[in-house]
């Protein structure tokens, strides 16, 4: 359980300054619920759920488990409370120490807050039984006044933590309340109409679990019947979980409505939309609703105008609605690293002379340490040093030296001067190709495949070697300048290679930059990294326990990261055995994952339909982007690091600021999922390679020009997206039956894509 | 709405539970079966949902077992055995309707383990590469239809292609006869069929030599015999192949001891057989045919013998084609033969004996055309000559594929009105022809061809006695009696065996005893014949499973082929033709028949993927894909 109290450190940084920023932030309306991200409610989920045999959720909860800062203190004695109930005491005693709370912080707290919360853990009863005990006493101490209740940051609220559900209402009244708002929010100014209708789908699910819950199964199934039509249709997969769930027994279990009902849904509304609303169910004395809107939604009002229907619907579609307009406002330095200064060997003068005019800016650092110590730190760039990265070897610089030299004859890419593409076609890949990756250099191309295989091709005539064995080796001359050539064992030299080690489908796979490694990942758990100079594996990380789905070095190489069905994303070190940081928040399986160009960012994208980015120093969560209507699979960052792609199964491509933190731009074509996003080196061109076996190419540089950041749109994060696709999209590049996995621009643009062919 | 979200899922009904739970020996009661079902019906739905991820992750389209096992694997529940295989589980119901199962064989393990056949393991997993697109460019007017996954030939077809190739164009007639047979049976070859019908296409650079024309042109009726063959689009290209035999002056004509006649015979025959069998695959396939014999034969320019292979083509096509394009053309051909037939110079001789040639051919084609519309006129109740009437009305009508005579109407008017009213709407080129009425016709014929055609005119119309050329007839009853026996319809399915006894012409050059085009034994087991093209002389009646069974006629083609009959013993050849009456696909297999009506395609000269062989694609897809391709075998030529 070490593990567990790193995790929980480490997050619990994260979460004090989230608290921070709620704080700063008030509003008087609404109820304040100081804990500001997913992963606390997660704790009232364990909580929630004492039952004997914990479900695949807490265990994954694990590392999830968080506890408040100081400042929300009632967050943490809840947990606190959790782990006492499950006699935990160790772990009690090392929270309480890393939260400095004293050592009778919870029972007196505890005591002071809710006499009987504390009084039914002191009982001892039944686990479930006190949750609920807990909770309904709660409830029945609010429940009287439809007023919201605010309550005092100094008072921990351990039941309001906890509760969910407990209330009993009349549930014939449900379809009445519910028709009854319905009503109302047709009658209402079309302006605010389309903001107040948000309210429809979350009021909707949590009325139908209360019915649930409280075990009036027909009249829950009457009002799904009666209102479920209503709801948008990007809700579609998730009401037909719905639908088939009936009894309190499921609910139990069901990790997606666990994640409804423990998690604040996000609207954003105008202050006059609201004000309307609010007035009018306390009008209607509508305590029901009000209730739910209090405890399960998270209503962050603007002042401004009311969003069109439009604007809404972009930004809509996530689980747990909209981030809130805090989540995006921490400063991300997107900016690139300063590139060391190599030298370059004298007898190139020549294509020095051709750097002059064809390169691009992003190569100038490094060709004018040549001459002048110009170029100064971009000003968006984090400080060289901000991460530890590791330091340059030998081979490295001569690997940069080849990229310069590449980079020169790079073809530059626009509109008008689309790539050739090349197709790598997997062939007889009967037991199927899950993932693919190509060197950067192109010159090696790696497949996962479903048989827990890894299979390395070199693209190349440079056949694949296996370095000799400790014997031979030690029979080589170790001065000669040729030694690496000479450790080289010609008699292993093919053209592929299978690597044999993981025990279920190999998900992801990425080369290191030096390619000297590669990482892959599988539904067995473990990320493993493999030498691609013994074509061994090297080490296994274990860590997820469930699936891992994706996994990604970072550009310089040493750290990794990985994500999966834990719902967590793990920046790993290759030298340590255990992950640096856990980036936990996500309600859902973690999908796929990215590092930013500098290193210092990673960015996930999640089936909960949300994409969040994450500070590798500090752990925090500092943008999350909601938008998607489906599992997001695939992500990609601009060259500049000052943009992001982001394709899901809905099959469209959104492309976000970073920066600013808004959607730019909506890439519609696709018919099927999305799974391969890049963008060309220049970064002037997205390539997207789709499930409907296409190959799209869309002005990049056009959507990010057209793209107007005046203060206003900065600061409320409305955009109004321009239905541009169709001038953005340059080309549709059919394959014959193969899905397209894989994309990847080589050094000088030239665009190659992957897929298995599909008999 | 209520209703169609409840039937979204999967339902177990409590009445399954309860019988499981009997089966398992525990006794369940009404109430707890139906709790148990709701949940089992609910874990279900779970199941189902959480195993999608699986199959999102893995990349693909299927749910598979594997994926479902998984999700139940994560959910601590014991993964269910045995459902692993990658083919569809067949789902049947029981004969009362209510039981439904899937068909789980029993298997001789035995058997499996002492199989001597095992199977190879699949191929090894590559990587290839090819360029779809230059700049961006490449494929824009091809989008859809470059092929980015490129399947190569496997190394069994690659041989396989290579041994047939050699066997055909080798020199032991015995391989090639095994080869010819085998290209003409072998279900599995789809693949390789571009290739052939590319090889096919040679026929243009061997002219000089008939016997490669010959190997060439059998091997086109083996493919077009072959009943696993969707040939589809090629067709067109194996027609071409095989009118440049009939028309072309080809350079083996050039030496006169060169018997071309024969392969221009041999090679009208089977154009009218790829016609009746395969000429709805490709539309206006007919008229397109009609239209390039008509030129040929109405340019004086032309040899001698491309205007004998125009005659004997329009003669195989059926006596309506000669009718709509020989008869009219006549008098104005008649006085060009006239003055070579009548220049006695010896410089003339070859051209004259030349001339004979189509003399002869000419007289055939136009007797034949007498008796037949005799026959149509004056024989109403006359079951076999109906049919022929009705099959090539088909064929005069055949520019709208869909209409087809009515398949079982017997009745005389029924057939002629059909007939006349398909090819007077038939195709556009013959828009004006009006038939010439039969006296007419025959009074014309006759001041051409004087008595030499009213001799055989009188004989000519009955049917059981031979029409003409009593001397050369031979009746061979044989076993297809016995099929007739057992023929329960015998007036509706007779179809007949022609023993055709012909007395080589080449080198008397008399044009009494010139016979009609040897007849070609192509009947395959498989495949009847549409018998109104080939010469028929006498006609024996047998039933269509008599027919099949004979395994006669293939075996004395290649013989009656390869024989080299110069001035030799008269030859034997079988013609056996089922009535075709608008069943013309039925003697090939019935999978074939599920493919889509092929559009019509493009009009890709045959030469236009000589460049750029096909890709090989399989069988279920469709055939045009590989056209485009930039992947090619070397030819053995």
């Amino acid at each position: 359980s070490s593990d567990d109290i790193m995790s929980t450190k480490f997050i619990l940084k994260m979460a004090a300054v989230q608290g921070g920023m709620v704080d700063e932030k008030e509003e008087v309306d609404i109820k304040t619920e100081p804990q500001s991200d997913g992963l606390m409610n997660t704790n009232a989920t364990d909580g929630r759920q004492l039952s004997p045999s914990p479900s695949s959720s807490s265990s994954a909860g694990s590392s999830k488990s968080a506890a408040g800062a100081p400042e929300d203190q009632q967050t943490l004695l809840a947990v606190l409370q959790f782990l006492r109930k499950n006699k935990l005491t160790e772990s009690v005693e090392i929270l309480r120490r890393e939260a400095g709370l004293p050592e009778d912080a919870l029972d007196t707290k505890g005591a002071d807050c809710s006499a009987p919360s504390s009084g039914g853990t002191a009982g001892g009863v039944d686990g479930l039984d006190a949750g609920s005990l807990l909770s309904r006493v709660a409830v029945s101490s609010s429940a009287g006044t439809p007023a919201p209740t605010k309550v005092a940051d100094d008072q921990p609220d351990v039941s309001v933590v906890l509760s969910a559900y407990s209330q009993q209402g009349d549930p014939a009244l449900y379809k009445v309340y519910y028709s009854d708002l319905k009503k109302f929010i047709e009658s209402v100014l079309d302006c605010h109409r389309a903001e107040l209708s948000q309210v429809f789908y979350p009021l909707f699910v949590h009325m139908y679990l209360e019915l649930v819950y409280n075990n009036h199964e027909s009249e829950a199934k009457a009002f799904f019947e009666k209102f479920s039509g209503d709801q948008e249709c990007y809700y579609e997969d998730d009401l037909r979980v719905l639908s088939s769930l009936t009894k309190k027994e499921h609910m139990r279990g069901n990790e997606t409505l666990l994640d409804f009902r423990t998690s604040k849904f996000v609207l954003r509304i105008s202050r006059d939309s609201y004000q309307l609303l609010k007035r009018h169910l306390q009008e209607r004395q509508n305590n029901q609703i009000w209730n739910i809107i209090q405890e399960h939604l998270y209503i962050d009002i603007f002042d401004g105008m009311p969003r069109s229907k439009s604007q809404i619907d972009a930004m809509s579609g996530s689980l747990a609605g909209e981030a809130k307009r805090e989540a995006n406002k921490a400063k991300v330095y997107y900016g690139l690293l300063k590139e060391p200064e190599i030298e370059v060997p004298l007898d190139d003068e020549d294509e020095e002379a051709e750097n002059e005019e064809g390169k691009p800016k992003k190569k100038k650092p490094k060709k004018d340490s040549m001459g002048s110590k110009s170029k100064k730190q971009d000003p968006n760039a984090p400080l060289q040093n901000r991460i530890p990265l590791p330091e340059l070897k030998d081979s490295d610089k001569l690997d940069k030296i080849m990229y310069m030299k590449e980079s020169t004859k790079r073809i530059r890419l626009g509109r008008e001067n689309l790539p050739s593409i090349c197709f790598y076609t997997f062939l007889n890949a009967y037991q199927g190709l899950t993932a693919v990756d190509f060197t950067d250099d192109s010159s090696l191309i790696a497949g996962g495949f479903a048989d827990s295989t890894v299979r390395v091709w070199s693209v190349t005539p440079k056949k694949l070697r296996k370095v000799k064995s400790a014997a031979d080796l030690n029979l080589i001359d170790k001065e000669s300048d040729d030694v690496l050539e000479r450790i080289m064992d010609e008699k292993t030299a093919s053209e592929s290679k299978i690597l044999y080690g993981h025990s279920g489908p190999v998900y992801g796979i990425s080369f290191s930059p030096d390619r000297n490694y590669l990482l892959s990942c599988s539904e067995d758990g473990t990320v493993r990294l493999w030498s691609l100079l013994t074509f061994t594996c090297l080490v296994g990380y274990k860590g997820h326990n469930y699936p891992v789905w994706d996994t990604q070095f970072s550009p310089y190489g040493y750290y990794f990261v990985s994500g999966g069905h834990d719902r967590v994303a793990r920046l790993w070190a290759t030298d340590h055995y255990q992950p640096l940081r856990i980036f936990a928040g996500h309600l859902a399986d973690v999908t796929c994952t990215r590092f930013h160009p500098n290193s210092n960012y990673v960015v996930t994208g999640s089936s909960d339909r949300t994409i969040r980015l994450w500070d590798v120093l500090t752990g925090n969560c500092v943008r999350i982007f909601t938008g998607h209507k489906g599992p997001i699979h695939t992500l990609a960052f601009s060259p500049n690091g000052k943009f992001l792609a982001s394709g899901a199964t809905d099959g469209r491509v959104l492309l976000w600021d970073i920066g600013h933190g808004l959607m730019v731009s909506e890439l519609k074509g696709h018919t099927d999922t999305v799974y391969a996003l890049r963008f060309s080196r220049d970064g002037e061109l997205l390539a997207s390679g789709s499930m409907d076996n296409t190959v799209r190419l869309w002005d990049a540089a056009k959507a990010f020009d057209d793209l107007e950041t005046d203060d206003f749109t900065a600061a409320t994060g409305h955009i109004h997206l321009q239905d541009n696709s169709q001038e953005l999209l340059l080309g549709t590049y059919m394959s014959k039956s193969t899905p397209v996995v894989h994309l990847h621009f080589t050094r000088r643009n030239l665009l190659l894509a992957a897929g298995s062919y599909a008999a | 709405m209520a209703e169609r979200e409840e039937r979204r899922f999967a339902q177990v009904s409590r009445e399954s539970v309860a019988l499981m739970a009997e089966s398992a020996g525990v006794e369940l009661g009404e109430e707890m079966a139906a709790v148990l079902a709701e949940d089992v019906c609910y874990r279900l739905r779970e199941a189902a949902q959480s195993c999608s991820q699986f199959m999102k992750h893995a990349k693909r389209k299927k749910l598979t077992v594997e994926d479902f096992n998984r999700a139940l694997r994560w959910s601590n529940v014991e993964a269910v055995c045995g459902y692993g295989a990658q083919d569809a589980l067949p789902f049947r119901s029981g004969k009362e309707g209510e039981l439904f199962f899937v068909e789980d064989r029993e298997i001789n393990l035995i058997e499996l383990a002492l199989a001597t056949n095992i199977p190879k393991g699949c191929a090894e997993t590559m990587v290839r590469v090819n360029v779809a697109y230059l700049d961006g460019k490449g494929g824009v007017e091809l989008q859809g239809a470059v092929p980015t996954a490129v399947q190569s030939l496997s190394d069994d077809l690659l041989k396989y292609y290579q041994q047939i190739t050699r066997a055909i164009l080798g020199d032991d007639p015995h391989l090639m006869k095994v080869a010819l047979l085998d290209l003409q049976s072998n279900s599995k070859m789809a693949a390789l069929l571009p290739y052939f019908v590319y090889v096919i296409s040679g026929v243009k650079s061997v002219s000089h030599d008939l016997e490669q024309l010959n190997r060439l042109l059998h091997m086109v009726r083996s493919l077009v015999q072959n009943p696993y063959l969707y040939l589809g689009s090629y067709v067109r290209s194996l027609v071409s192949s095989v009118m440049y035999c009939i028309l072309e002056p080809l350079a083996a004509s050039i030496n006169p001891l060169n018997d071309h006649w024969t392969l221009r015979d041999y090679a009208a025959l089977l154009l009218s057989n790829i016609f009746w069998t395969h000429g709805d695959l490709v539309s206006g396939l007919y008229h397109q045919i009609l239209l390039s014999l008509q030129k040929v034969l109405s340019d004086p320019v032309r040899p001698l013998c491309s205007h004998y292979g125009a005659v004997v083509g329009l003669h195989a096509l059926g006596w309506k084609a000669v009718e709509k394009v020989l008869f009219p053309h006549l008098p104005a051909y008649w006085a060009n033969l006239q003055a070579v037939l009548d220049d006695y110079s010896v410089s003339n001789a070859q051209v004259k004996a030349d001339g004979h040639k189509v003399y002869g051919a000419i007289l055939v084609a136009v007797e034949r055309l007498l008796k037949m519309k005799a026959l149509s006129l004056s024989h109403p109740g006359e079951w076999c000559f109906n049919a022929q009437t009705g099959s090539l009305a088909a064929a005069g009508g055949y520019s709208s594929p869909g209409l087809s005579p009515p398949p079982q109407s017997l009745s005389e008017a029924a057939f002629g009105i059909a007939s006349h009213l398909q090819a007077g709407s038939g195709g556009c080129p013959w828009e004006e022809w009006a038939p010439v009425s039969l006296p007419a016709m025959y009074l014309e014929l006759y001041s051409f061809f004087g008595d030499s055609l009213a001799v055989r005119f009188s004989t000519g119309p009955g049917l059981d006695s031979p029409p003409y050329c009593p001397s050369a007839l031979l009746r061979e009853p044989k076993k297809e009696a016995l099929g007739q026996g057992s023929n329960s319809d015998t007036a509706r399915k007779m179809p007949q065996l022609t023993a055709n006894l012909s007395i080589s012409p080449r080198r008397d050059g008399s044009p009494r005893t010139d016979p009609p085009p040897p007849s070609l034994a192509a009947a395959g087991p498989g495949r009847s014949l549409p018998r109104s093209s080939s010469a028929q002389r006498s006609r024996y009646s047998s039933s269509r499973s008599a027919q099949r069974l004979t395994g006669l006629p293939r075996d004395v083609f290649p013989k009656a082929r390869f024989a080299s009959p110069q001035n030799g013993p008269p030859t034997f050849s079988f013609v056996i033709g089922g009535r075709q009456m608008g069943q013309r696909c039925q003697g090939r297999r019935p999978f074939q028949t599920v493919f889509a009506p092929t559009p019509p395609p493009a009009a890709v000269p045959p030469r236009a993927y000589a460049h750029k062989l096909p890709v090989i694609g399989r069988v279920g897809k469709p055939v045009r894909r590989w056209t485009c391709s930039h992947y090619s075998l070397l030819l053995p030529l």
